[in-house]
């Protein structure tokens, strides 16, 4: 961790190196994970239901604290020092768009990450009419979140994201309870926005879809790193690691 | 139960009063409402005059005077001991066809009564003509501990989000025969009620995570600041400022 760090690091988004952690009742979540990200990637994190996903993801923006190793977000360290900023570059998208959307309006949750930053008036207005017109969701700005439909919620979600120009994007699950016209929306959606992406999911074939590199997760340990056609095609290590496709999937013959 | 839950007591409308400010209409109820009740009881003619003030504002924001009456019926649990005062106060009594009944109990009665129902009514009035988001941002602006306001504004949130879990929870339980005939059953709906609870509470914690995840440091970011202008204050409180002098007449004559 220097505060200068080497030009190299600078197309980094996100790097990660030797990260540990275990949970307050003992139970050791992750065991040494390292990888990187570079600027303008898109990258799946693949992993079983508790292989340590979730907790990685908290680690990002410094809600969980480091047990040994440490997270570098474009060169910045996460601690508690610049907590604020970190937490601006790094955009986490939860699972449940009912725990990301807690204001009355979208207006205003769009507004909150910016405002919260101490942007006001017209820039606010301005920041919040883009977030909104990066999801095409700018004609619902004045709607209450729970009259939107699931996908419309998700999206809204990302654009509370996107109003704070994160470094990183970082979704959990974005698929999930999306039907499939929603996440071909979505899909479509993340493809346009010029921005590094880290994708947490169980879904392996959108995973194909939109991000041409992969990391698998098992045990508190990264277990694969490659580009994802190859690693969906490895059977032998995705039945390791509890990976399956779903029924009829076929990796090598999918159009990427 | 469904959307829009959290809008029932608002009417849509494009009247001089849905246009003012919320923090001047909640300051302009409020001074009504101290006008009102320091208003001696005696005085019966002065509670008449308030009725007539209130609905002359009614009629401003086009408010029909069932739909006013209909929602003011919230009142009645609240004022239903005020019928029994007459009954059980003490002292000097006088007979109403054929019963006894304290004078003062009478008197007390009607305190409660004429005062809560005017008080309800300049309160529906608001509510019908204030949308709920706005009078959020008006009790902010009057400078109400900020951690009310968010407290309340969660719940405009998350009331049809729990609601519509308890909806579901209702629907799994039928689904599976259950239906709450008796006591037998209040264990089970008890349970219910606690398992709610704590997906709440799990719920709150996920919120907070996604708010601290997005830079919230203790204190909600000022979004939408309301203002008012002198002739807004003032077209406001023209409802209380024609109070008063009915209450201080009502003083002197007695």
């Amino acid at each position: 961790m220097t505060d200068s760090p080497p030009p190299a690091s600078l197309e980094l988004s996100l790097e990660v190196s030797g990260l540990a952690y275990a949970y307050p009742d003992g139970h050791q979540a992750l065991f040494g994970v390292d990888f990187t990200v570079r600027r303008g990637e898109r990258v799946a994190l693949l992993g079983p239901n508790g292989a340590g996903k979730t907790t990685l993801v908290l680690h990002l923006n410094g809600i969980l604290t480091a047990g040994a190793g440490s997270v570098t977000v474009a060169g910045l360290p996460v601690g508690k020092a610049h907590l604020a900023e970190i937490r601006r570059r790094v955009g986490i998208v939860f699972q449940d768009p009912d725990d990301q959307l807690f204001m009355p309006t979208v207006r205003e949750d769009v507004a909150f990450g910016p405002a919260a930053a101490g942007l006001r008036g017209p820039a606010l207005e301005a920041r919040v009419e883009y977030a909104l017109s990066l999801v095409g969701m700018e004609a619902f700005a004045d709607r209450p979140p729970h009259h939107l439909s699931f996908g419309q919620r998700r999206r809204v979600a990302v654009a509370t994201v996107l109003a704070m120009e994160p470094e990183i994007l970082v979704l959990d699950e974005p698929s999930s309870n999306l039907d499939p016209a929603s996440r071909r929306e979505l899909a479509d959606i993340l493809r346009s926005l010029d921005i590094t992406v880290l994708m947490v999911t169980h879904d392996l074939p959108y995973a194909l879809e939109l991000c041409p590199r992969s990391l698998i997760l098992s045990e508190g340990t990264i277990a694969a790193d490659g580009p994802t056609a190859d690693i969906l095609c490895d059977e032998p290590l995705m039945t390791t690691h509890r990976l399956e496709l779903p029924f009829g999937f076929n990796p090598k013959t999918a159009p990427a | 139960m469904g959307a829009g839950h959290a809008h029932r007591l608002y009417r849509h409308g494009h009247t001089p009063l849905h246009a003012l400010p919320p923090h001047c209409k909640l300051a302009a109820v409020l001074c009504f409402v101290v006008v009102v009740v320091s208003t001696p009881r005696e005085a019966v003619w002065a509670f008449g005059l308030y009725a007539v003030l209130l609905a002359s504002v009614a009629a401003v924001a086009r408010l029909p005077a069932l739909f006013v009456l209909r929602r003011m019926l919230i009142e009645v649990p609240f004022v239903a001991f005020a019928v029994l005062m007459p009954f059980v106060a003490q002292g000097e009594r006088v007979d109403v066809l054929g019963l006894s009944l304290s004078v003062n109990g009478l008197w007390g009665a009607w305190n409660v009564l004429a005062k809560g129902t005017l008080g309800v009514a300049a309160s529906v009035i608001l509510a019908s003509t204030t949308e709920l988001r706005a009078l959020l941002l008006g009790l902010q602006r009057l400078k109400l501990p900020p951690l009310l306001v968010q407290i309340a504004s969660f719940m405009i949130r998350y009331g049809d989000v729990i609601a519509d879990e308890m909806r579901r929870m209702r629907i799994a339980r039928e689904s599976r025969g259950f239906q709450a005939k008796g006591v037998r059953h209040w264990g089970v709906l008890g349970k219910t009620a606690g398992a709610l609870f704590i997906r709440s509470y799990e719920r709150g914690e996920r919120v907070h995570l996604a708010m601290i995840s997005r830079g919230y440091a203790g204190t909600m970011p000022v979004i939408d600041e309301v203002t008012a202008t002198r002739r807004q204050w003032s077209r406001a409180l023209t409802l209380p400022l024609l109070a008063l002098p009915i209450c201080l007449l009502g003083w002197t004559t007695l």
